[in-house]
């Protein structure tokens, strides 16, 4: 893989990784459907799988998008199981049912499950026969979110990766960045002004708006990875001849300024232009962030593994504001897209990859910190215990990307303590 | 395959879960993939549990799929026991490890482990979550005492001189609707009447308290849902009654009582209401005359469902104009209990049918569940909960039973709290084009504007005649002349459609080409409201 590497911080040695294995405590790569279906707005996911499945969306998405979804559950029943049903022919008649109610949808995917790779159901054959037998109107295309391939936010990367072999090639003359991962719209626009006045681009993002104007790919491509959970859809892109620009994530003042200059070095600005066009944004970021730090600083924090967004989390944490690490630990760590941020992190912290739940609760009961970031399993029961929590999932939800969102993603672990203060009962 | 968008009911493990999180001292080891830990959240999030539910999962992922799942089991079932010493293990498996066929309960069962170790068998393509607890539950039940059945024909001991009658309370869960309150309740009306509560299971329960369930002298089912095979199990074995009637509503309260009183030999025909029972009063006091009549369509577990109509037609004078359940286990209880209002019982749990069913009846409230809740927020009709699938809501602080009498006041509050109130809604009948007053607002007391969710009225009756032919054909035939259509729009919002549909029907079945203003009143004359 060619890279275009920012000149490592320090140059120590990166810091020490313990694996873990035990009782996982988090969502399988279905939970990702929850905001890509709000994200690509054209597009239909139908999870192929068990009432489990279905009850899992149900229950991570919870009542707020309960009015008209854009994702739904095809369950397989005995009959499918057992033979008497043709499971291509009944995946037919259900597709046929949701595009006959959604006649909108331009874009289905058939979204692997658990059971549909136990019992080796072809959703690939049976995407190709549904994309010719709609030709021209949709089209459909697999992937696999299932708890056996993925942990939570890894459904993100197998869906945005099963796009990539259908991206338009872009012609070997021009060039043009692609920004890889889910952002809240206001965060996308915000960037394109950024990238605008630096006169970088064009500017793509992936996942688009609408599926159906999937951005082009091609050896003047260079990709910028917005969430760090992306691998596989950055190595596909980068088998179609793109340029992988490696940097810290953008969570921060630093981790934004240094993740822009990794683009503009691509294009041949200077990093010094990159402080000026960013100086306003980030003159305010420090503003906003200053109110937490106060509150903020010298505050243990241990992080559960869950989003893989904890590594870039506990570096803005530890070094904008304070934070001391106690534990920071991550479903699985790759190691060649956390490179920037390993190095950025304090020597000697503690690292974990992989999950054994109990042994990671007593850790947390031993080290007391004062605030565990989790999932929502684990809360209440922390919370029941003395102990202030942050839910993971919030941080996957809520715009945190960039200058003008860092003291929101501040103000996000500020707020259990504000409140732990303030409660008197 | 089944479409589903949203579903009322998990898998059937969801139900062992229910259980096991119910009790003390149980612990449920579930082979799970990775992600079937998202049921956790259930439990902490909507119960708001301040504490992890017992359940270990082995959440297995593709690498374990090659190597040695079974051994994987074995290892969890020892570290769980060696760190949660259960009195009783359950082993269960979820929709994914069922078809890779470990068979972890016999694996559990050959550890030798100190404990009852009691295998589920949680058919995970086939049933569901209530079927779940109920079979948990009467596994549970029948592993732990078995052994102890008395020999065939040798019967009871009589109860002690001076000991008042004992009950079980048998059916309360974890994640059922209001059962924590509904408990209270209960034991204080058992108390009023001189019965005791022996034990109550599974919520709260150890497994030395079910040891101790046959000393009771009849057992009450309060939610058929989960404990109606345990308690058949229950009257098998120990030759102990049980009572079925579901204290829910006034007349089901006072039909408990008398039940009671029948199988606990106490004379309760002295037992009066106590002053506290409001409901009966409020209701009859002149200003619930407006609810007379209103049309209400009902959906929920059988239990409540069917408690529901028989509050709403006896109780507070509404009409049930539909009436189903999403739990094809007791279809039976709602098909008859639908057949004596008169409506066509709909059992299903397909959401959408629903929304379409709830859509084409007009009703004036829906009562339901969750799922009812944003099918009737969508189309501007109030609505109150009264059943599972529950939501975080329905775990209210404050004390609010459905059953008993002051569950009967909580009803009258719940129900006609979401109602536009009497001369308001005269109010409005009378001066229909008021601009700021009409009926697309809410009731005064719920707050001001426009509802969001309420439908223009337009596609309120407009939808079902154009998802059903047979009406679609008839509607095409006739026309609406522009004051009759006019005119339809000064009657509410929640009749408009069918008023439009009897008109339509009474022109068809008359030939009449065009409706006029004279038709629609024509037709309202020959249907009546």
């Amino acid at each position: 893989m060619s890279l275009v590497s920012e000149p490592k911080q320090g140059g120590c040695a990166l810091p020490e990784i313990a694996r873990e294995r035990g009782q996982r405590q988090v969502f399988c790569g279905l939970a990702g459907i929850v905001w890509l279906h709000r994200k690509i707005q054209d597009a239909f996911f139908l999870v192929v799988g068990s009432r489990t499945c279905a009850h899992l969306l149900q229950s991570a998405a919870g009542v707020m998008i309960f009015a008209e979804p854009r994702f739904a559950t095809a369950i397989l029943q005995e009959r499918d199981l057992a033979g008497m049903a043709d499971c291509n022919q009944e995946l037919d008649r259900v597709v046929a049912d949701v595009l006959e109610r959604r006649p909108d949808i331009k874009t289905l995917f058939l979204v692997g499950s658990c059971p549909s790779e136990v019992i080796k159901l072809d959703l690939g054959k049976a995407a190709e026969r549904l994309s010719e037998h709609y030709s021209g109107r949709v089209q459909v295309i697999d992937y696999s979110a299932s708890g056996l391939e993925t942990t939570f936010t890894q459904g993100e990367d197998t869906c945005l990766g099963a796009l990539v072999p259908r991206l338009p090639a872009l012609p070997s003359i021009e060039r043009s960045l692609l920004v890889l991962g889910t952002l809240p719209d206001v965060v996308e626009d915000q960037f394109r002004r950024l990238f605008d006045a630096l006169e970088i681009g064009p500017v793509h993002f992936l996942p688009p708006r609408q599926a159906s104007e999937l951005p082009p790919v091609g050896p003047g491509t260079s990709v910028l990875l917005a969430q760090p959970f992306l691998g596989e859809t950055a190595r596909a892109l980068h088998k179609r001849g793109a340029t992988l620009l490696t940097a810290p994530y953008p969570f921060g003042v630093e981790g934004t300024l240094a993740w822009l200059k990794a683009a503009a070095a691509a294009w041949g600005v200077a990093p010094e232009r990159v402080d000026e066009v960013a100086a306003p944004a980030v003159a305010r970021a420090r503003r906003g962030l200053a109110r937490y730090r106060e509150q903020l600083a010298g505050k243990r924090i241990y992080f559960m593994p869950d989003s893989q967004l904890e590594i870039p989390l506990a570096r803005f944490l530890q070094r904008e504001l304070g934070v001391e690490l106690v534990e920071v630990a991550s479903p699985f760590i790759d190691r060649q897209l956390m490179e920037h941020e390993l190095a950025l992190l304090p020597e000697g912290v503690r690292l974990t990859e992989g999950q054994d739940v109990d042994t990671q609760l007593d850790r947390v009961r031993a080290a007391r910190p004062d605030l565990t970031v989790c999932g929502l399993g684990l809360a209440n029961p922390l919370e029941a215990e003395g102990l202030r929590t942050k839910w993971s999932i919030e941080l996957v939800f809520s715009p945190v990307h960039g200058f003008d969102q860092a003291a929101d993603l501040a103000e996000l672990f500020a707020r259990p303590l504000t409140r732990g203060a303030l409660l008197q009962v | 395959m089944q479409l589903t968008l949203w579903s009322y009911e998990g898998p059937p493990h969801i139900g062992a879960m229910r259980v096991a999180a119910s009790m003390q001292g149980v612990h449920l080891v579930l082979h799970a993939p990775q992600g079937d830990t998202y049921s956790d959240l259930l439990f902490t999030m909507i119960e708001r549990r301040d504490s992890r539910p017992p359940v270990t999962y082995t959440t297995f992922q593709a690498r374990e799929l090659g190597a040695d799942t079974a051994e994987l089991v074995k290892d969890t079932i020892q570290s769980c026991y060696d760190r949660f010493s259960p009195e009783v293990l359950l082993i269960g498996e979820s929709c994914t490890a069922e078809l890779i066929q470990d068979q972890p309960g016999a694996l559990a069962q050959g550890m030798g482990l100190p404990i009852p170790v009691l295998p589920l068998e949680l058919p995970a393509y086939t049933r569901k979550e209530s079927w779940g607890a109920n079979e948990t539950f009467y596994q549970l039940v029948r592993g732990l005492l078995h052994e102890r059945r008395p020999a065939p024909g040798e019967s009871r001991p009589p109860r002690p001189e001076g000991q008042r009658p004992r009950a079980n309370l048998l059916g309360p869960i974890s994640l059922g609707f209001r059962c924590r309150d509904d408990v209270t309740e209960i034991t204080r009306l058992l108390d009023m009447i001189g019965v005791d509560v022996h034990v109550v299971a599974p919520l709260g329960a150890s497994p030395a308290d079910l040891l101790r369930l046959p000393e009771a002298d009849f057992n009450i089912c309060l939610y058929p849902e989960t404990a109606d095979q345990t308690c058949l199990w229950l009257e098998r074995m120990f030759g102990q009654p049980t009572v079925k009637t579901v204290p829910l509503g006034i007349g089901a309260t006072r039909d408990f009582i008398a039940e009671v009183g029948r199988v606990a030999g106490i004379d309760t025909s002295g037992i009066a209401m106590p002053d506290w029972s409001r409901m009966p009063w409020y209701s009859r006091s002149v200003d619930s005359t407006y609810l007379t009549g209103k049309r209400v369509f009902i959906f929920g577990d059988a239990t409540h469902a069917v408690a529901a109509a028989r509050v709403a037609s006896e109780e507070l004078g509404f009409t049930v104009v539909g009436l189903g359940t999403y739990a094809r286990e007791f279809a039976r209880e709602v098909r008859a209990a639908a057949k004596q209002y008169g409506v066509e019982p709909l059992i299903t749990d397909d959401y959408l049918e629903v929304e379409a069913r709830v859509a084409e009846a007009h009703p004036e409230l829906v009562l339901g569940t969750q799922m009812e809740r944003h099918i009737a927020k969508r189309l501007g009709v109030p609505c109150a909960v009264i059943s599972a699938p529950v939501h975080v809501q329905d775990f209210p602080a404050r004390y609010a039973p459905q059953m008993g009498y002051e569950g009967a006041n909580v009803l009258f509050d719940t129900w006609v709290h979401p109602l536009m109130m009497g001369l308001e809604e005269h109010l409005i009948t009378m001066f229909r084009e008021d601009f700021e007053f009409n009926d697309a607002s809410t009731p005064s007391h719920l707050g001001h504007g426009t509802s969001p969710g309420r439908v223009p009225e337009t596609t309120v009756s407009a939808q079902p005649q154009e998802t059903s032919p047979a009406e679609g054909d008839d509607a095409s035939a006739t026309t609406w002349a522009p004051e009759a259509e006019q005119e339809l729009k000064k009657i509410p919002f929640f009749v408009r459609g069918k008023a439009r549909r009897n008109t339509e029907r009474y022109a068809t079945e008359r030939g009449i080409q065009t409706i006029t203003v004279e038709t629609l009143y024509d037709a309202k004359a020959h249907f009546g409201r």
